[in-house]
């Protein structure tokens, strides 16, 4: 097999690169943008300087930021030819993911709102 | 053959391959590793169903405590620092591993257990104290599903400890022979995929959670 064969196979996720100082610096940089993530994650949600009801979405959209530079420096997702197949995968898990959390969340909230049975009532079914 | 499922874009780059499998199967150390990362992703699907109901029942307290007066951000931010470590030290472990040097691997693995058991320590002394104070999964809809999403990924996470610390007798015993180092990999993608389903539990569950 020779190696212009070799670069058009398919990888595993989380397989390590060829040269020890790339694949130690792509774990270095990812270590460093995580913490730095969740550095800002924890002052956004302390500090008193940001509009209060924005701050939720806000952590969410870092936290969705935190998931992205996990997959792509740690479990090497990247959008080669050699990786279609894992990103498909994740796509499709992705997909499930969002649609149970929204899907659910969201049906919850507004039977909560509009099924006809007073708070009290619907406190109690809840908690049982 | 090449022509024609180039004319038709089944090729990809220059290569003869024509995408329609003639070449055969991919080798074993391609293929376990993606049969593994989807069972990985199906792993995030049963936890999206645990993150779904925790969403839906974080209000349903039953007058008991609420996520302001049991949650502490200083212990949470001591979790993540030291799962976020390790899964940097079990990358550093896959390097080492990948030019079979067995110290440093074995160091590296070291400190990936070693920083997933101060995880665990800082979590379970979370959860023996929420419960000596009456705050037990027992007590409301919430407290169920925060200890079912907490405890379920604490529970991965445990069992990915005993994985570990087989995967460092098998290298030890039986070297970095193929399939050992295969199982390796596999195990790195399960502590990775642990700290992404933290990201979302100590964003969700503990930081909006405690939101003045």
């Amino acid at each position: 097999m020779t190696e212009n064969e070799d670069n058009l196979l398919d990888v595993a996720p989380g397989q390590p690169h060829n040269n020890i100082l790339s694949e130690s610096l792509l774990y270095i940089v990812g270590l460093a943008l995580a913490l730095i993530l969740t550095g800002v994650s924890f002052w956004v949600a302390s500090t008193g300087v940001l509009w209060g009801p924005g701050v939720a979405v806000g952590l969410v959209v870092l936290a969705i930021a935190q998931i992205g530079i996990h997959l792509v420096f740690f479990l090497h997702i990247t959008s080669g030819p050699d990786n279609t197949n894992n990103v498909l995968a994740l796509a499709f898990g992705a997909l499930i993911v969002f649609l149970v959390m929204i899907g659910t969340i969201w049906i919850m909230a507004h039977m909560n709102a509009n099924v006809g049975m007073s708070p009290e009532m619907m406190n109690l079914q809840m908690q049982h | 053959m090449t022509t024609e499922a180039a004319t038709i874009g089944l090729t990809h780059g220059r290569s003869e391959d024509t995408g329609l499998g003639h070449r055969g199967p991919e080798s074993k150390s391609i293929v376990v590793p993606y049969g593994f990362w989807l069972f990985v992703l199906s792993d995030m699907v049963l936890f999206s169903a645990l993150f779904a109901s925790y969403g839906t029942l974080v209000t349903a307290t039953d007058g008991g405590p609420t996520t302001h007066q049991l949650f502490h951000r200083d212990l949470v931010a001591v979790e993540t620092i030291a799962l976020l470590l390790s899964s940097f030290a079990c990358g550093l472990a896959m390097i080492t591993a990948k030019r079979a040097n067995m110290l440093w691997t074995q160091v590296w693995l070291v400190a990936t257990g070693a920083l997933g058991a101060v995880f665990l320590g800082i979590e379970l002394y979370e959860f023996s104290s929420m419960i000596a104070e009456g705050a037990g999964p027992q007590r409301s809809a919430f407290l169920s599903s925060f200890f079912t999403l907490v405890g379920c990924h604490g529970a991965h996470v445990t069992a990915g400890l005993l994985w570990l610390g087989t995967m460092m007798a098998q290298i030890w015993a039986k070297g970095f022979r193929e399939d050992i180092v295969r199982r390796l990999l596999c195990f790195s993608i399960f502590w990775h995929a642990l700290d992404i389903i933290w990201v979302g539990i100590f964003t969700i569950v503990y930081l909006i959670g405690t939101l003045s």
